[in-house]
């Protein structure tokens, strides 16, 4: 049970040989156990999470069931869950139990899995490390001095943890890969509108999306078939037919292109990290696979552009905070202005006040067109150098993360090093292509190393299809932190 | 480019978020590095380039001028910080 993946469970769910009450009584157990340690969870509802697990278990009887019927999953807390605390990870929203569900937890719960618990994360998004959110930073659980990555730190300790066999992130500039990364298993960021955004708290909304985070390219396919879809309720939900994700596992890889573009190594990459990322290359060749170099030539440009365009939409996005319908509301104001800035500046972490002002400044009188709407301009170039690149390849790979989990501390005090670390994530949600990172070794500290793969606008199963076969062909995916056993 | 603490308290007043001397000499001082991130994209041509705002370019939907909203005001409501007779209550703006 403790390694347990979603197909492990799922099959033994269809087998009867235990029920959905008693694999989430686990994994409530062990979260009760082990969750002080990382802080990965900030709410926790035995009662709703067991209300779900035997709903799951009657439908099975009844002959209902779908893959994930009474499967566990972790919800990261920027997701909307009717008559669930949802926080995003926020003081402004530490008192908000949401009245509605976001459309990935009606899949969720459409297909009967079972709600876990909410997730910790960087304060409404913003972040790179887990560090920001208002309660309190995630710890890596392969060294608990340093951090799991963020936005989606949370939900990726506690599949690391194995508190939780799979759960939900979100990605805007990387917030499912790298902390994947850093914590040794798997994130998928699907195509910009294959996964719906209603009832996602909305950061950066052209380039936020919700993906899987699990153990295994195999369990993000299965959650993937769940999560994605058109619903008419966002409006940059894409109309398109459904998609087996888990159709083209075995496919044999002869002949894919893979590129590696030349810039993903000029950038300064820590050589534990590279060496890794050249040796999981050498294992695609030796799968039959031919590597091409090929060229980003813009994608220096990828983290500035990037901080003007995400602060900008995060402004906009974060103006409806304002303590008068939901949420925060400062407790002494004079007038109504003073009731907005103080709701504000309390119910607000540095990071997210920080980016609101940025983008208010990008965005202000004066300065639009030479920041944001270049930003934009440049977008473009970027989505192009992909475009080209893709004529050449099939899918792109690099490394996710230029290092390894760093210690906590470390960057939090200079926002622009904290920027950098997402230089590899951050030109795939630009250009708005999938992305996924899946753990390819180690560093000479023990900390996990994750290989990103990029494919062209909806590959995700010739993707998931290359992690796969690189999972049969390699056991990274399957190794565990110490001190998770609990007994 | 050079920002002064006027820009960052003008700013602040724009996003509606509370700021005292102290902390706008601290956010200036973290601004400088950030703008000089995003400077590295000023010496680029972008002549002929049309703005990207989107991954897919895709259309707005048009969807029939239908009511498809239920009245959920009441629940909605319930985590409010302040309601009477289904509104909301703010400090008086007009006197």
């Amino acid at each position: 049970m403790l390694h347990a993946t979603l197909k492990t469970l799922s099959d033994g769910l269809a087998a009867g040989k235990f029920s959905s009450t008693e694999i989430s009584k686990y994994f409530i157990n062990k979260i009760n156990k082990l969750n002080k340690a990382y802080n990965c969870f900030i709410t926790l509802d035995e009662e709703k999470s067991l209300t779900q697990a035997r709903a799951a278990d009657a439908l099975r009887a009844a002959g209902h069931a779908q893959p994930l019927t009474g499967v566990p999953i972790a919800q990261k807390d920027i997701f909307c869950a009717k008559g669930w605390l949802t926080t995003c990870g926020s003081k402004m929203l530490s008192n908000f139990v949401s009245p509605y569900d976001a459309h990935v937890i009606e899949r969720f719960n459409a297909a009967g899995a079972v709600n876990l618990g909410k997730t910790n994360m960087d304060e409404f998004a913003m972040g790179s490390s887990n560090e920001t959110s208002f309660y309190g930073p995630v710890k890596n659980p392969w060294d608990t001095t340093t951090v799991p990555g963020g936005s989606s730190g949370g939900s990726a300790a506690a599949v690391a943890a194995r508190l939780a066999p799979a759960a939900t992130g979100t990605d805007t500039g990387g917030s499912i890969r790298q902390p994947a990364a850093l914590t040794g298993i798997c994130g998928l960021k699907p195509t910009y509108g294959v996964v719906s955004r209603y009832g996602m708290i909305a950061f950066a909304s052209s380039l936020d999306q919700a993906g899987p985070m699990a153990r295994s390219a195999e369990d993000l396919a299965l959650m993937l078939n769940v999560m994605a879809g058109f619903d008419a309720r966002d409006s940059t939900s894409l109309l398109r037919d459904a998609e087996d994700y888990t159709g083209d596992l075995t496919r044999p890889l002869k002949g894919l292109r893979i590129g590696l573009p030349k810039e993903f190594v000029a950038e300064g990459v820590a050589p534990d990290v590279l060496k890794n990322i050249e040796t999981a290359i050498a294992e695609y060749r030796k799968l039959g696979c031919e590597v091409v170099e090929v060229s980003l030539p813009n994608m220096a440009l990828s983290v500035p552009v990037y901080y003007v365009l995400a602060p900008a939409e995060a402004s906009s996005n974060l103006s409806r905070f304002d303590g008068v319908r939901y949420g925060y509301r400062a407790k002494d104001y004079t007038n109504l202005t003073d009731m907005y800035e103080k709701t504000r500046a309390e119910g607000f972490g540095a990071e997210v006040k920080r980016r609101i002002l940025i983008g208010t400044y990008v965005l202000s009188h004066g300065y639009y067109d030479a920041y944001y709407i270049r930003a934009q301009k440049l977008r473009r170039l970027i989505a192009r150098d992909f475009t080209e690149a893709f004529k050449q390849c099939d899918l792109i790979m690099g490394p996710t993360s230029p290092t390894t989990a760093f210690k906590l501390g470390e960057k939090a005090g200079d926002p622009v090093q904290m920027y950098l670390s997402d230089i590899y994530t951050i030109a795939v949600n630009l250009a708005g292509l999938p992305g996924m990172s899946v753990p390819c070794g180690f560093d000479g500290k023990g900390l996990p190393v994750g290989l990103q793969i990029i494919g062209n606008y909806f590959s995700e199963v010739r993707m998931l299809n290359a992690a796969h076969q690189y999972q049969l062909a390699t056991d990274w995916h399957t190794r565990a932190p110490a001190g998770i056993d609990t007994p | 480019m050079s920002l002064t603490t006027d820009d960052v308290k003008r700013v602040a007043r724009l996003a509606r978020i509370a700021i005292d001397d102290q902390e706008a000499q601290a956010t200036l001082a973290q601004f400088s590095g950030i703008f000089r991130l995003i400077g590295e994209m000023q010496s680029i041509d972008v002549a002929n380039i049309e703005p990207m705002s989107h991954a897919q370019d895709v259309m707005l939907r048009l969807r029939d001028d239908a009511v498809t909203e239920i009245d959920q005001r009441a629940e909605f409501q319930s985590i409010a910080p302040q309601v009477e007779a289904g509104l909301y209550l703010v400090p008086k703006v007009i006197e």
